[in-house]
């Protein structure tokens, strides 16, 4: 990463394409891994994509020379991830894309980020959601830290950096309370949805999102190995997976005065008092 | 016997219940020792030894508390190679991701997440997609990293008695790496009442409750439950975001749960579905929370709390 001190700055956003929440998801196949059609953005991604727009325009955005690239890495499709992200606002795209990245898990998903991170290069800043709405680990932002050496900003709710200066400074929510944090440039960012509002693709974006570039890297071009990621290269295995039987609904009872007794006598017929 | 390592984020004199969770799990699988995240004084080393832990991991000097996580993965990382443990333990929370997750860079590792169980040969319980299915992992190369979820471990009726002082291993770390800088901490505001990730009984409220959180916590304090809310009702402001349960706040996995003035949309249920018993007052019949609820009351909060509160107070005289 550049050791760039102050203006412009580059910014890259990952960004995942994951099985919509809002439908019935399902583990299916020898690896139990997730069916991914009805895919979309990550909802939580919204949220770093606008956090990277707007540290590019507090810094006087494009025309001032700072960059915001969106990167995925997934199957064929993933590419609408990175579409969306352009109709948003950034400048271009990247996709990582290998059958051989099938069944990869956090470790080896942070190994190839990585390793496209570094041969890509210039990054002052990389962003990332708090979490994958798919497997809501957590882990590969604070990974990608480690194996690009940088310092990480995450789970921040709040973040600027001080005009003409490279420090970063934030506000991130833990087991602690709230922490005040900073850090000076190169840095690993993520955002919680508290951040900011996600801003929706306007007519305008979307016809000039046609015109921007996705560049497309396999892993031959990334130099990796296939035994490097996917199930093989991932230091995890799930070995069985069973679908959790619905939760029946119970009784429904209509308050005509005295459901407050009437909740109380259930705690107490399941011996909860 | 195989050696287990479990990460104390913030050792006390009291060791907290998700914190006896980890040492009495790391004791059912071997041989246990806390690796000391924070300065520890004789309380609470007498007190990590009577919940499980028969050795201690420290940093040569204390563990430097303004850099975020880095320092953490340093020490984590010198006490497997020091331990040689099969397995390290640490709390399924932000830090506790965060630190697993580098510190199984660094090891050649794996991590696993959000478990609910470990058993003998280290294969982990977990739940997947907002608690849909339920799977059995594995990690296949370098020590199992494991990050569990509070409440998922009996504890033990008696704490066994302290006895000797176990020993202090002191970890020279040298260069940390590159670092945030922790400048200041706003502890979350003490409410009096259990912590949320850990309490058996959460009451939680909604749009609904329309700025009043009175009627919520009376009911909660009634049962000595946890206070828990919403998105829209934090994000109202009513209540302090760490109250957030769900997605992007805290999940919870209560012996109750009751749902007040809340819809019950996906990013909720996520949080809250595991709950061993759910109860919902909701005024909408067609609320989506109903299809999950063991006993639904359609209803008004202001009105069904109040009483259920009075009269839980009045059968414990
Ligand atoms: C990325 C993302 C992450 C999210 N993460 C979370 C999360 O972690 N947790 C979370 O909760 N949400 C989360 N949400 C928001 C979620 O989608 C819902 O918007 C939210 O849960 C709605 O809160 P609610 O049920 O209180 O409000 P509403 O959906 O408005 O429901 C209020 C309910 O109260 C009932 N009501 C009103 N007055 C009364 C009364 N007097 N008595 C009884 N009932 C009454 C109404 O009938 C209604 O059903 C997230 C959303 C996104 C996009």
């Amino acid at each position: 990463m550049s050791q760039n001190t102050g203006t412009p700055l580059n910014i890259l956003v990952l960004v995942k394409h994951v099985p919509d929440v809002q439908f019935d998801r399902h583990l299916s196949g020898p690896g139990q891994r997730l069916d991914r059609k009805d895919s979309v953005l990550s909802e939580l991604d919204e949220y770093a994509i606008e956090a990277a727009l707007a540290l590019a325009e507090a810094r006087g955005g494009d025309k001032a020379g700072n960059t915001v690239t969106a990167m995925t890495m997934g199957p064929e499709a993933a590419a609408n991830a990175v579409k969306k992200s352009l109709q948003m606002g950034a400048a271009a795209g990247v996709h990582i894309c290998d059958p051989a990245l099938a069944g990869s898990d956090a470790g080896a998903t942070s190994l190839a980020l990585a390793t496209a991170i570094k041969q890509l290069g210039g990054f002052d800043v990389v962003l990332t959601g708090m979490a994958s709405t798919d497997a809501e680990t957590s882990l590969v932002p604070a990974q990608l830290a480690e194996r690009l050496g940088v310092a990480q900003l995450t789970n921040l709710s709040k973040l600027e950096i001080d005009p003409g200066t490279n420090t970063v400074t934030a506000l991130r929510v833990g087991e602690d309370g709230a922490q005040s944090v900073e850090a000076t440039l190169p840095v690993l960012i993520s955002v919680t949805d508290q951040a900011n509002e996600p801003r929706y693709p306007n007519f305008r974006g979307i016809l000039a999102a046609k015109k921007k570039k996705i560049t497309t890297l396999t892993l031959a071009q990334l130099g990796l190995a296939e035994e490097a990621v996917g199930a093989a290269g991932s230091a995890t295995r799930v070995l069985s997976a069973a679908p959790r039987p619905p939760r029946a609904a119970g009784q429904v009872i209509t308050d005509s005065g005295q459901a407050g007794i009437a909740l109380v006598d259930f705690l107490a017929d399941a011996k909860l008092i | 016997m195989s050696n287990i390592l479990v990460y104390i984020h913030a050792p006390a004199g009291a060791p907290t219940k998700g914190q006896r969770e980890l040492l009495a799990l790391a004791a059912r699988l071997g041989q246990a020792s806390a690796v000391l995240g924070g300065p520890a004084d004789a309380a609470a080393l007498a007190s990590l030894g009577a919940a499980g832990a028969t050795g201690f991991y420290a940093a040569a000097g204390g563990l430097d508390a303004t850099g975020l996580i880095a320092p953490a993965v340093s020490l984590l990382e010198a006490a497997v190679r020091e331990s040689g443990a099969t397995a390290v333990l640490l709390p399924n929370t932000v830090e506790g991701r965060e630190i697993a997750a580098r510190t199984a860079v660094r090891l050649d590792a794996g991590v696993i997440t959000d478990a609910i169980d470990v058993d003998a040969d280290l294969t982990v319980t977990k739940p997947v997609l907002a608690g849909s299915y339920t799977v059995k992992a594995q990690v296949t190369r370098g020590p199992a990293l494991i990050t569990l979820k509070a409440n998922s471990v009996e504890l033990p009726e008696a704490a066994p008695a302290a006895g000797a002082p176990a020993p202090v291993h002191e970890l020279e770390l040298g260069e940390t790496g590159p670092a945030a800088r922790i400048t200041a901490t706003a502890p979350h505001t003490a409410t009096g009442r259990p912590e949320l990730s850990e309490a058996r009984f959460v009451v939680a409220g909604g749009r609904g409750v329309d700025g009043d959180f009175g009627p919520v916590e009376d009911l909660a304090d009634a049962l000595g439950a946890a206070v828990g809310a919403s998105r829209a009702a934090t994000d109202a402001g009513w209540i302090d975001h760490s109250a957030q349960v769900g997605q992007t706040g805290t999940t919870v996995s209560p012996q109750l749960y009751i749902s007040a003035g809340i819809s019950g949309a996906i990013q909720q249920k996520a949080g809250m579905q595991t709950a061993k018993t759910i109860i919902a007052i909701n005024k909408d019949p067609d609320a989506p929370v109903f299809e999950i609820a063991d006993l639904g009351i359609v209803g008004d909060l202001a009105v069904v709390l109040p009483q259920a509160a009075a009269e839980i107070r009045r059968r414990k005289g």
